[in-house]
């Protein structure tokens, strides 16, 4: 089979005596692919990325590298390699004798390695720095050294575990441009683990958002952002109001939803639920228009609290009829076609079309 | 080493700048009076002459250093050739202090390593073990070294119950005695150093290196003693030091062929055979032999240090 996955995770799980850290995880991630692992501290991110570089034992379940089950491999028999928070750079080595003793462990010749180690260095441009000492170096250029070492080896797979973390904004979003060009140029899978969920909307092919042990969902940073499959992803990834709803009429894919308040909205769903259920509807900050007048498009009606500039956009903070807080985003660009109303006004929200979305849990 | 972590210490606030002086003075004082005199004493001393019965007559002289290096033939009045007496006890002191260093060493490690890696809700526990024997005087310590180790000792007894050996060994006035002696005398000054400097080391090195295809045993080479190497150092000079002077041992365990630096110099202030321009210059040239081992590792510490940047 040409395009075997590179990491499969089978029924693992992972238990600290009694506590459960992974509740029976099941991923497959392809060859090149970008694959990133997100969720809040403490969902077991790092205990799953340990468990693939051979760190911690799998209580249960299998791991296979391309088809090869590597579970059972102590860590210096797996071919990959890791990105580590805090860098974990040997402090007695310099940045050339870091990047290159990986290579020198996989049997090549001090002088061979060190050849390559400077290619590595040139490659995260480095290389005036090659005889440093890790403490001589800045958060930043650590950050690649440790990139450097870890890619030096040309590894099957990269884990990175929470990498750019340390650095501030600035360096961060440079750096999180430079991974993405690193991976599509080197085509190895990486496999990135961040809380930072728009790091993770920018970066990845792919992402699993984790909670509690457990994915919640798999998919496109595109697919998840827009169709969560659930309260937490839709809560976690981005920006959103959820309110609580009952359902009052099902007629085809179309729901009639009863808000605390009194107002009614009317959604598409695909999920199976039935009248009566209590459920959450999903809306995006920046699919909702404000109106002074009710165009009876208009379905919600509230009282504009308070706005706030944020640079790009502005944010409102709507108190709703029925009492929730309801925020809507207004892009800086489009004030003409939003407008901003002073608090203390009353509004009518419309929902731009497909925007509600229905959550079953 | 450690590199830019270890360089502390240099004061760069104003904050104490007016106090300073004062704020130093416990450090001077102890230097003063506890080092630069009584080394200065001792410097004197070894130029003075000797008087019978213990004491000096202050009048310089070159006799205790000629007595150590000059064999002037049985009445002294022979020109000088050296003297090989004094220069082989000194040399059996540096290669028992060594080999003592280096078992310290060896058994220091695993047990430093052990006990930085237990939860550290018990690393206190298994220091305090390791502690407690030391808390008995030296002295006693060492006698009763020796009845452990006498021919009638439990030792023995239990070597021949076992059925190792037939007959008890003699293991008293030997060497290798005075080796278990300096060994026990000085374990926790290498155990305490090392753990200090695990219990700091972060073991996510030992990961990376794991993840880089390192073994268990080049981890160990490559990564962990050359970041935990300022402890291994602190505590080979702890021990090194120290069993190069010991008398203690030697005396009580080693008898008369085992003689060490340490009983050399003991038995120059003892009693009134004594000969007190003689132990001040044997100590002084054990002074400087140490001066010298441990300039030499400075500066090699140094150079390596300045490889690196
Ligand atoms: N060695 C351990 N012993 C017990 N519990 C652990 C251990 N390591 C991690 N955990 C627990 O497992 C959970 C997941 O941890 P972790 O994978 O580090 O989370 P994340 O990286 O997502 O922040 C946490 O609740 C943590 O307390
Ligand atoms: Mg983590």
């Amino acid at each position: 089979m040409p395009n075997k996955p590179a990491i499969i995770v089978k029924d693992a799980v992972k238990r600290y005596g009694d506590f459960v850290a992974l509740k029976k995880i099941n991923l497959s991630i392809q060859d090149n692919e970008f694959f990133t692992l997100l969720g809040p501290s403490g969902c077991g991110k790092t205990t799953l990325l340990r468990m693939i570089a051979g760190f911690e034992d799998v209580t249960e379940g299998e791991i296979f590298l391309f088809g090869e089950e590597i579970d059972k491999l102590p860590p210096h028999k797996r071919p990959v390699n890791t990105v580590f928070q805090n860098y974990a750079l040997f402090p007695h080595m310099n940045v050339r004798e870091n990047v290159s003793f990986g290579l020198e462990m996989l049997g090549q010749s001090k002088s061979d390695a060190m050849r390559c180690a400077e290619e590595m260095l040139e490659l995260v441009r480095l290389s005036q720095f090659a005889s440093r000492k890790p403490a001589q170096l800045s958060g930043g250029q650590q950050q690649r050294v440790a990139l450097a070492r870890a890619l030096a080896p040309q590894p099957k797979v990269l884990l990175l575990d929470e990498p750019l973390s340390a650095l501030d904004l600035k360096l961060r979003k440079a750096m999180q441009l430079e991974l993405k060009h690193l991976q599509r140029e080197t085509g190895i899978t990486f496999i990135f683990v961040t809380h930072d969920q728009e790091e993770a909307l920018t970066m990845s092919d792919r992402i699993a958002v984790m909670s509690d042990g457990e994915i919640q969902q798999l998919g496109e940073a595109r697919d998840i952002y827009e169709r969560p499959r659930n309260t937490f992803v839709a809560d976690f990834i981005g920006d959103t109001n959820l309110l609580a709803v009952k359902v009052e009429s099902i007629s085809g894919s179309m729901v009639q939803c009863l808000l605390k308040g009194g107002q009614r909205l009317k959604i598409a769903v695909n999920d199976k639920i039935k009248i009566g259920d209590s459920l959450h509807v999903s809306i995006r900050p920046e699919r909702l228009f404000v109106s002074d007048v009710d165009d009876s498009r208009g379905t919600l009606r509230g009282t504009v609290k308070d706005n706030i500039f944020i640079g790009t956009d502005i944010n409102s903070l709507l108190i709703l009829d029925s009492g929730d807080e309801f925020r809507v985003r207004a892009s800086n660009s489009d004030r003409g076609n939003k407008r901003i109303y002073a608090p203390g006004k009353q509004v009518f929200v419309t929902v731009e079309e497909g925007a509600a979305r229905l959550l079953v849990d | 080493m450690a590199g830019v972590a270890s360089k502390g210490g240099e004061v760069r606030s104003d904050t104490y700048r007016d106090s300073r002086t004062w704020l130093l003075l416990p450090a001077w004082l102890t230097l003063v009076v506890l080092v630069l005199v009584p080394v200065s004493l001792m410097l004197v001393y070894s130029f003075l002459t000797k008087e019978f019965r213990g004491g000096v007559v202050w009048e310089f002289s070159l006799a205790a250093y000629d007595q150590f290096f000059c064999d002037r033939g049985l009445f002294g009045d022979e020109p000088c050739s050296i003297e090989w007496n004094y220069i082989t006890i000194f040399w059996r002191s540096i290669w028992q202090a060594g080999l003592a260093t280096l078992f310290c060493l060896i058994v220091s490690f695993p047990t430093a390593y052990f006990i930085a890696t237990r939860p550290q809700s018990t690393r206190v526990i298994w220091l305090f073990l390791i502690t407690i024997p030391y808390w008995v005087n030296l002295l006693i310590r060492t006698v009763s070294m020796r009845f452990m180790l006498r021919e009638e000792g439990p030792v023995n007894n239990v070597l021949v119950w076992i059925g190792i050996i037939d007959d008890p060994l003699q293991m008293i006035n030997t060497s290798f005695a005075v080796q278990i002696g300096l060994f026990y005398s000085y374990l926790p000054f290498m155990v305490l150093p090392i753990y200090a400097a695990v219990e700091r080391y972060n073991f996510t090195l030992s990961e990376a290196a794991a993840d880089l295809y390192a073994t268990k045993y080049v981890t160990l080479r490559r990564v962990i003693i050359p970041s935990i190497q300022p402890g291994i150092i602190a505590g080979c000079i702890l021990v090194f030091v120290p069993s190069l002077g010991a008398f203690l041992a030697p005396d009580l365990l080693g008898g008369a062929k085992n003689f060490m630096i340490g009983s050399l110099i003991e038995e120059q202030f003892k009693g009134n055979a004594g000969n007190w321009p003689f132990g001040a210059a044997a100590s002084m040239i054990l002074l400087s032999m140490v001066m010298i081992i441990l300039t030499l590792y400075a500066r090699q510490q140094s150079k390596a240090l300045g490889a690196g940047s």
